[in-house]
């Protein structure tokens, strides 16, 4: 296993009380990854990030070197050694374990993670399976036809959202990727664009939005079935649309001739569709809305994903193992099976007796079934900040953040790799480091050369 | 307490504050003030002679239960019969364990009731 | 004082067709992962020795055409779970990783079966630009074997605008910048201008080299023409690559001679010809037929062009292709599940599940226009052995296709399986030519190593790498080489019998031809316009290669 591209893009060193440039520095707080930021770094802060939206301001701005100890053993103070001991023993004597979380590492890293599990015949998972994993599994049904983002500012014309909220979730959307930019086929940006947006409430990204629908919550398949059934040409009830969707049949039968009159349709859908009643159906419904539309024009979907690495994590998983997410490695071979191996389940089903939580939160963000078990059994949490996961972990790592202290690789939404460039050291391990120092204590427990 | 059984859908999900809060840290009053307000639609808030700052119980499908402060939604940005809040700790409470075979629990659109359970100190 | 760590096959019926070397029995001494002449000294001993009495050696396999890694491959292995559930499962051991098969193993499952089958050497053959990274990254995951990719260029922007603008000069400075900057090995031309008129339009592509591309106004003929004299200009190693329009379709073999004539004498290797000789009209299936004949005749006649087949194997596979609108129509054709993607400024891509049927007609004749190719060409320097994998089907049929190509019964008894209306359509039947391991040696290593301008592969004389594989000989030659004795890479054995015995990373192949550092600056101005990513993040640097080899151009720069 080599790091070669997570150290050889180091940074470079600080001057105490000297202002330092980084230009071309990349965000990774949402799938975005925005990789044009100019970063001010003074003293091992960064004071300025020039272009970063909020959220990408505050994340900058506040990772700075933690206080805290590198390493705690249940709660208390311990030395790296002892905590990779430590973590190796608890992987190798669990008869299922877990690893989860990964979006915010690098693919680097991600590696390291996969390759461990591979070794303990575990279980590796990561938060696609509460994100667009649904998607995921619509897209092993249908397929799925897309396109890069700069490809949606040069040709896109009409942009949908549905069940997403990008000025929430991913502020520099608009104007770097999906209606503002003024693309080689639209020259006059936003004019040459119509933007749609189907929610089951008024979002803050409701006022970029030419054409706002507002549909009944929960009825998003048949909604996106009733596209389908226009697309295709099929007649349908006037009145049952309506009570079924919530909105007028006249409504939907525009937008279709709309659709069909755009020159290059684009479709962003998120967590709207996935989270709710029907999830890997519901992007099924839109993915194969999308592959009809193309018989009568040119028309792609794109899922705007959450976080900075989690495309990564998808791509590291798929070409490692084969899937890209719940795979199981019990029988010493790669299975894959969501509702069984996705960790909501490991979890809630209390299946799970120790596990490895890599910068992500569960005992915050998953069901009290899942937390409740989590918290009976032994777990290793590596993140840069204290969490609720990292307060109840048996080892805890406190690491260095990704982009920021360290370098490596992380995909953006669209599958393209962009390079990090982080703006100042930090005294913390990497989750690299960590996790190469674990594997090699794993595998000397298990007799692996 | 007057408690009211009216079933309203849930729909937490992403906003800047608390998208924000988690740079700042999960710990901090920012997040902490994200993931803990309950979005309420100004014509629900009338009907039912509620006010902001007031503490309710969500209980959901399966018994689940929060407890949480409700503020005004602005304007018409939420549709009446429809309860939002950021993504955190409080909402993922809501959910169930069954993932129905998906991986993916329940996160949006949950069944729950409101009661209220303390009026705001004015 | 120590002697060197020699390493001795012994006795081994030697094939090196490049050093004239036809099964003789001679030793091969290796050292520091090189081939080497025996010591001077005769009292030095070799520490290791391998008896390869009546075994035969040869130069460890080229694949020089297949898609084992970057975006569509991973996109293709997430898409078909259910195939893997199904196929072969790959536990892990002590010392190789878990993976998974079908159609599209995984990265370390790709590695180790090429490694036990007896091959050294792989090339993808289509990655875009700017998912350089990706492909990079994979390979470091792709054990055993060495690498490199081609790189997509036929629908890529600025090639298309230095033609649109007449300007060369630019075109071969990019060509040269493109390739420094993706570490990638050759340019690679799939569906020329097809790509763009399909991002294009509903259903776009192009109908033969002389439409024109929307907005560039540009032809495929002068992309052909363009890359190909810029390749040469440049002496890139291996010249330009070329997937030819309209492959698949009845009545394409005339878009194929075009291309070749389009060359206007300067090298160039036409793809998986297999798909594209194709006879018949108006996209009707029932008028297809073979027409490698004609095909052949230029190629024998034309030693600037070089072929590798693309051989179709019965049963399921899944195509994957940068070839956007073809995807698009096979997902129409099989009805499965399609996936594509247009990439800003480069490229395309398309992937759908399909199956090739020995009672379908079309099927059959795709599988005997394979055979056929590779028994018609005279010199057998200018054809290579390739599934174009997976797309016809897996490498892992190699050891089947040789067994077609050296025992005429074999292939007659399968041909029997096939409808009778095939014989109608393809000369199969009548040819009683069969190969000798001399010339499968030629066209699964010695051939590939020249035509990709690799000088220390795919021979056995002093300085090669030792990339060895040594068989056991057996009648059935798909027995002989599905699973080689023993397989040794930069001298080190890695597999003994179909057993990995160690496992190493492998050099990553690229050129780093010389180019006119000024036109970077328009290529600077051109890129900051459209493309979503900094011109800073496009560029892969040296960290990504775990182990960087340069090939030399041809003129030794």
């Amino acid at each position: 296993m080599t790091s070669g591209s997570t150290q050889a893009h180091a940074p470079t060193p600080t001057i105490p009380g000297e202002l330092k440039v980084i230009h071309d520095a990349t965000c990774t707080f949402c799938g975005c990854v925005c990789d044009d930021i100019e970063l001010t770094v003074k003293d091992n802060h960064i004071i300025e990030a020039k272009r970063a939206c909020a959220l990408g301001k505050s994340w900058f701005l506040n990772h700075s070197v933690e206080d805290r100890p590198s390493c705690t053993i249940d709660g208390n103070p311990a030395s790296l050694e002892q905590g990779y001991d430590r973590a190796a023993q608890i992987l190798t004597t669990g008869k299922y374990p877990i690893c989860y979380g990964l979006s915010d590492s690098p693919c680097e890293a991600q590696r390291v993670a996969v390759s461990i599990v591979d070794w303990i015949n575990g279980t590796i998972d990561t938060t696609t399976s509460v994100c667009h994993g649904p998607s995921g599994m619509a897209f092993q049904g249908v397929g799925e036809v897309t396109c890069s983002l700069g490809e949606v500012a040069n040709r896109g014309d009409m942009i949908l959202f549905w069940g997403s909220n990008p000025a929430e979730s991913h502020p520099r959307h608009f104007t770097k990727y999906s209606l503002m930019p003024k693309g080689m086929f639209l020259p006059n940006g936003r004019k040459d664009r119509t933007c749609v947006i189907v929610d089951v409430r008024r979002t803050k990204s409701a006022k970029a939005a030419d054409i706002f629908i507002q549909i009944k919550p929960k009825k998003d398949f048949e909604a996106l079935w009733t596209l389908r059934a226009l697309a295709k040409g099929i007649e349908l009830d006037p009145d049952l649309v309506h009570r079924e969707t919530g909105v007028e049949f006249s409504v939907w039968s525009d937008l279709m001739d709309r659709m069909k009159a755009c020159k290059f349709g684009v479709i962003f859908f998120g967590m709207g569709l996935t989270m709710t009643r029907g999830k890997h159906v519901n992007s099924e419904a839109l993915l194969a809305l999308t592959r009809d539309m193309n018989a009568h024009t040119r028309f792609v979907a794109k899922p705007n994903r959450g976080h900075g690495n989690v495309t990564g994590a998808d791509n590291v998983v798929s070409w490692r193992t084969g899937y890209p997410f719940g795979v199981n490695h019990a029988r010493g071979y790669p299975r894959f099976n969501p509702g069984e191996y996705t960790t909501s389940d490991t979890l809630a089903n209390r299946e799970a007796d120790c596990a490895m939580m890599i910068a992500c939160d569960p005992m915050a963000n998953f069901s009290q079934p899942a937390r409740e078990h989590l918290a009976t059994i032994p777990y290793i949490a590596l993140d840069t900040k204290e969490t609720p996961t990292t307060r109840s972990a048996a080892v805890a790592f406190a690491v260095a953040t990704y982009g920021i202290n360290t370098g490596g690789t992380v995909y953006r939404m669209d599958d393209v790799p962009i390079p990090l460039r982080p703006a100042f050291a930090s005294p913390h391990p990497s989750d690299y480091d960590v996790l190469t120092a674990i594997e090699l204590r794993v595998k000397k427990i298990l007799g692996i050369t | 307490m007057l408690p009211m059984s009216e079933t309203f859908i849930l729909i937490p999900g992403r906003t800047t504050d608390q998208g924000c809060g988690v740079s700042e840290g999960k710990f901090n009053d920012r997040y902490q003030k994200a993931i803990n307000a309950l979005q309420v639609a100004p014509g629900d808030m009338t009907r039912l002679g509620l006010t902001e700052g007031d503490r309710v119980r969500l209980t959901g499908e399966e018994g689940q239960t929060v407890e949480v402060c409700i503020t005004a939604a602005k304007k018409d940005e939420l549709p009446e019969g429809l309860l939002f809040i950021a993504y955190g700790d409080i909402s993922s409470r809501m959910m169930t364990g069954d993932t129905h075979g998906s991986g993916m629990p329940t996160s949006k659109g949950m069944e729950v009731t409101m009661e209220l359970i303390q009026k705001v100190v004015a | 004082m120590t002697s060197p760590d020699y390493t001795k096959i012994s006795q081994g019926i030697v094939y090196d067709p490049r050093n004239g070397i036809d099964g003789e029995i001679r030793d091969i001494w290796i050292l520091d992962g090189r081939v080497v002449d025996a010591p001077a000294d005769p009292s030095v001993r070799a520490s290791k020795t391998i008896d390869a009495s009546g075994l035969v050696v040869m130069p460890g396999g080229i694949d020089m055409h297949c898609h084992i890694a970057g975006p569509k491959v991973n996109v293709a292995r997430k898409m078909r779970p259910e195939e893997k559930r199904r196929g072969e499962q790959m536990p892990r051991t002590n010392i190789t990783h878990s993976g998974s098969m079908g159609s599209v193993p995984s990265t370390f499952a790709t590695g180790y079966k090429y490694a036990a089958l007896g091959y050294t050497t792989a090339f993808d053959a289509a990655i875009p630009p700017i998912a350089a990274r990706h492909a990079h990254e994979e390979f470091e995951d792709t054990p055993c074997i060495d690498k490199g990719f081609y790189v997509l260029m036929g629908n890529n922007h600025y090639v298309m605008q230095s033609l649109m603008n007449n300007e060369p000069h630019k075109l071969k400075a990019f060509i040269a910048w493109l390739l420094t900057s993706t570490k990638g090995f050759a340019p690679k031309l799939v569906n020329p201008g097809g790509v763009e008129v399909w991002k294009s339009k509903q259903a776009g592509n192009v109908s033969g080299l002389d439409t024109k591309v929307d907005h560039f106004g540009v032809t495929p003929r002068q992309i052909i023409c363009g890359v190909a004299q810029a390749a040469a200009e440049l002496a890139l190693p291996h010249p330009v690559h070329i997937h030819c329009n309209n492959l698949g379709m009845p009545g394409n073999w005339e878009t194929t001679l075009e291309t070749m004539r389009a060359l206007n004498g300067y090298r160039g290797h036409i793809t998986h010809i297999q798909f594209h000789s194709y006879g018949g009209g108006n996209g009707d299936e029932n008028t297809f037929n073979s027409k490698v004949i004609p095909l052949v005749e230029y190629v024998n006649s034309h030693p600037n062009i070089t072929v590798d087949v693309g051989q179709v194997l019965f049963g399921e596979t899944t195509s994957m292709t940068g070839d956007g609108p073809l995807g698009y129509f096979l997902s129409k054709v099989y009805g499965g599940k399609w996936f594509s993607s247009d990439t800003e400024m480069e490229s395309g891509c398309g992937i759908t599940p399909i199956k090739y049927r020995n009672k379908s007609l079309v099927h059959a004749l795709q599988w005997a226009i394979g055979l056929e190719w590779y028994l018609l060409v005279k010199d057998p320097w200018q054809v290579v052995m390739s599934t174009d994998h997976p797309n016809g089907g897996s490498f892992l049929a190699y050891p089947q296709i040789i067994r077609f190509l050296m025992d005429k019964t074999y292939r007659r008894d399968v041909l029997k399986t096939c409808p009778p209306a095939i014989l109608e359509r393809s000369t199969l039947w009548e040819i009683d030519r069969e190969y000798t391991l001399n010339e499968i040696a030629i066209i699964t290593r010695a051939g590939p190593a020249r035509i990709l301008g690799l000088n220390n592969k795919g021979h056995l004389g002093v300085g090669a790498d030792a990339d060895i594989t040594i068989y056991t000989p057996h009648e059935n030659k798909e027995v002989m080489f599905e699973m080689p004795r023993v397989v040794i890479k930069s001298g080190r054995v890695l597999v003994e019998q179909g057993e990995i015995r160690e496992t190493l990373i492998g050099k990553t192949l690229h050129v780093q031809p010389n180019y006119d550092l000024d036109v970077e600056t328009d290529i600077q101005e051109w890129f900051e316009k459209y493309y979503s990513i900094s011109w800073r993040n496009y560029p892969v640097d040296l960290s990504y290669l775990y182990e960087s080899c340069v090939i030399p151009t041809r003129r030794g720069s």
